[in-house]
């Protein structure tokens, strides 16, 4: 039985990569995509493009305003001179805020009273709009205690001190380029099984396999054997460039993540093959990977929480492989979690893996009349 | 010869219209991804955090603390647990029980007096840096309102220098449904442009009808635009059915020109057919046709598009990179017309590029169906 599972697997690798192309895209793009990927996806704003309207011109303005030249995260755009430039730098999203200082802001302010600063923000990407909104405020309340403090009036009490615990400076990135692991296991195993099998019953091979003395267990095993070595191989190969080229620290043990990516593929191979035998012809079987893979994506917590998605969408989250991937991957990386805290994520990938490579294998034997 | 080239290329575009309907996978490719992804989207997706679970602990009880903790169950954002100690607080934030932990410490009341002291602190599971922030910001503004109305209520006077008025453009209550459904549209129309037509060729090649397509008396031409316009036709169905759900459904405003829409959805179709077109004349194979059109489409417009993440925020190399990404253009022209309006500034140079890109696509896609043949 070995042997002929073992014949059966070569057979299945060099179907796959005596093309000197798919040798090429199953490995190289990923890894270039991790690169890019991995430098792009991330909310932190660093550069954000701003226009002042300086209407007042004393010193406690240009105090207010050199506080925001000299922030990292904000970058001086314009220097505006009249009242419909703002809708206009706003409009052409050159800038996305525009910080507006009335007449008489220092002389109101040194007399007393409270002085207005208007800032108008772009809110066609809602995300960005916040964030920029709360950088704002965290340099006006500086400005307001030193502006107390100098003198020597009573202030509001110091605002909070925030701890961020496993990510000390919450840099998204290392949030991010950990989900990219699971992006990328997921798609390179779906692009090898979900179309393997379809692509045998379109050219009719498929048909001669089942005339072998082969059973469709081992067959079944043979086909998801390249899906598996691959899938592993490249996770592998991801795992390391993030650790090392992306810095993200890795506080966990190997044994936990290769466990975790040893049921995820599992899972990822089991639905490829279901997409594959639920095929008639290859563009069905393309339609079917893209029918799972984006949702899949979507409802995963890669980018937008799942406890923000309501009730009926967050049940819907617990049949998506990939969900339960990225806790294990995020955990193990950033928070050092063993298997005592992850268990309850592994578990139901082991039940998606079997369920799914179960209906694989079925489906083989049935869907041939 | 005119209704020659005409009755040949009527001939081309019923055979094609024939196959699509023979498998309905093209149908469902244009219809029912577009319909799935976007109610999913619509619905599930969101970086509006509401009901957040945090954990407060309180050390020393007292009214000031109580009045506290009232301010945190009566906001919308915070479903808050109360913790009699630290070690149970970082006991509940560690087994991700919460999202994070304000701690009041024994002398709460008296730190809320003195000026330099923070009187309370607040840790945060930093994982997801980004709802991290958010929550900050979100206790932030919790915290400086109940402080306000609590040095009201016992009349005390503080300065408050500078007050900061903000306004928000375009989306004043920063729904973000707002501005993902116009970026959704965008990947689902590349998605759908560039599966319905990147297996077209590499099929035919594979099973020899295209040499017997070219001896006949059409042109490459003809053969291009009889595979285009029936796919073309079918992609603008998907798009004309997910923009009627953005408005009606998910009650997105459009603040455009539909005709602008209209123009800059077909260029953006045209593009995404020609990039199928072209991964399909270049691989010639079904099976590595499919596996291109995985890796090209989805996740660099997810990604690269400035759909979610900003990319004037990326490192430099890779903003050029998002150049060759022709969501991009679509997501800047889409984001505009829908919750801005025509901002020509915007919509033209965009609109360009995409005229560009699409001409590049499908004139590649014709001088290499020419030179593959001899």
């Amino acid at each position: 039985m070995f042997a002929r599972i073992l014949a059966l697997t070569i057979k299945e690798l060099l179907a796959l990569f005596k093309d000197k192309r798919s040798r090429f895209i199953v490995v190289i793009p990923p890894l270039i995509q991790l690169l890019i990927f991995g430098y792009a996806a991330s909310f932190d704003l660093n550069h954000i493009p701003y226009a002042v309207y300086d209407r007042d011109g004393g010193y406690a303005a240009r105090d207010l305003l050199a506080r925001f030249e000299g922030a990292p995260s904000f970058d001086l755009a314009r220097r505006i001179q009249r009242q419909d430039e703002i809708a206009e730098v706003i409009d052409t999203r050159d800038c996305l805020l525009v910080i507006q200082v009335p007449p008489r802001f220092t002389a109101d302010l040194v007399s007393g009273q409270t002085a207005p600063v208007q800032i108008l923000i772009d809110g066609r990407n809602s995300n960005s709009a916040q964030i920029a909104q709360n950088y704002v405020a965290r340099i006006v309340t500086g400005f307001n205690q030193d502006w107390v403090f100098a003198r020597g009036l009573q202030g509001m009490p110091v605002s909070l001190v925030t701890r961020a615990w496993y990510n000390p400076n919450l840099e998204s990135r290392w949030f991010f380029v950990s989900g990219l692991v699971g992006l990328l296991t997921l798609v390179v195993t779906m692009m090898v099984t979900a179309l393997s099998v379809a692509r045998e019953r379109e050219q009719g091979t498929f048909d001669q396999l089942l005339v072998t003395p082969l059973r469709p267990v081992e067959i079944l095993i043979g086909k998801s054997m390249p899906g598996i070595l691959i899938g592993v191989f490249e996770a592998s190969l991801v795992v390391i460039l993030a650790v090392f080229w992306f810095k993200v620290p890795l506080m966990g043990e190997l044994a936990v993540l290769y466990t975790g990516i040893l049921l995820f593929v599992f899972a990822a191979v089991g639905v490829g093959l279901m997409i594959s035998s639920l095929a008639a012809t290859l563009q069905q079987a393309l339609l079917g990977a893209f029918l799972f893979l984006v949702p899949a994506v979507i409802l995963s917590g890669f980018a937008t929480p799942i406890d923000n998605m309501p009730p009926a969408v967050q049940m819907l989250t617990l049949v998506d492989p990939l969900r339960y991937y990225l806790v294990i991957l995020r955990s193990v990386f950033l928070e050092g979690a063993g298997f005592g805290l992850l268990a309850q994520q592994m578990w139901p990938l082991a039940i998606i893996a079997a369920v799914t490579l179960a209906a694989a294998g079925w489906l083989f034997r049935h869907r041939m009349s | 010869m005119p209704t020659l080239v005409s009755s040949r290329l009527i001939g081309l575009l019923r055979k094609e219209s024939l196959q699509i309907l023979r498998d309905p996978s093209s149908i469902a490719i244009a219809f029912v991804l577009p319909v799935l992804l976007l109610l999913l989207f619509g619905y599930g997706v969101s970086l509006d955090s509401k009901h957040v679970k945090v954990g407060i602990v309180v050390e020393q009880p007292g009214s000031e603390a109580r009045s506290f903790v009232a301010a945190f169950q009566q906001s919308v954002y915070f479903e808050p647990h109360l913790y009699p100690t630290l070690q149970a607080g970082r006991a509940a934030l560690r087994a991700s029980e919460v999202k994070g932990i304000l701690v009041l410490p024994a002398d709460f009341a008296q730190r809320l007096k003195g000026d330099r002291d923070a009187p309370i602190q607040v840790i945060v599971n930093g994982v997801d840096a980004n709802s991290a922030r958010l929550l900050e910001g979100y206790v932030q503004g919790v915290w400086t309102t109940w402080l306000q109305r609590e040095l009201q209520a016992r009349q005390i006077q503080v300065a408050q220098p500078v007050e900061p008025q903000t306004r928000i453009w375009f989306n004043p209550e920063l729904e973000s449904r707002n501005y993902l459904v116009p970026g959704l549209l965008v990947v689902n129309m590349t998605l759908v442009g560039a599966l319905l037509t990147a297996l077209v060729f590499a099929r035919e090649w594979e099973r020899g009808t295209l040499e017997a397509l070219m001896v006949t008396p059409v042109t490459i031409g003809e053969i291009l635009i009889g595979k285009l316009l029936p796919y073309f036709v079918l992609g603008m169905g998907g798009m004309v059915l997910s923009v009627l759900m953005a408005l009606f459904l998910f009650g997105v405003p459009m603040r455009g020109s539909l005709w602008v829409l209209g123009i800059c959805s077909t260029l953006f179709l045209l593009t995404a057919l020609g990039m199928g077109l072209l991964i399909s004349i270049v691989t010639r194979n079904q099976f590595v046709a499919g596996m291109v059109a995985i890796l090209a489409t989805f996740l660099p417009a997810f990604l690269l598009s400035g759909f979610l993440f900003d990319i004037g925020s990326m490192p430099v190399v890779v903003q050029v990179v998002t150049h060759v990404v022709a969501a991009r253009y679509f997501v800047t022209i889409l984001q505009s017309l829908f919750l801005a309006g025509d901002v020509w500034s915007l919509i033209l140079p965009n609109a360009a590029a995409l005229v560009l890109m699409a001409g590049f696509f499908l004139g590649l896609s014709r001088r290499l169906l020419r030179k593959r043949l001899e």
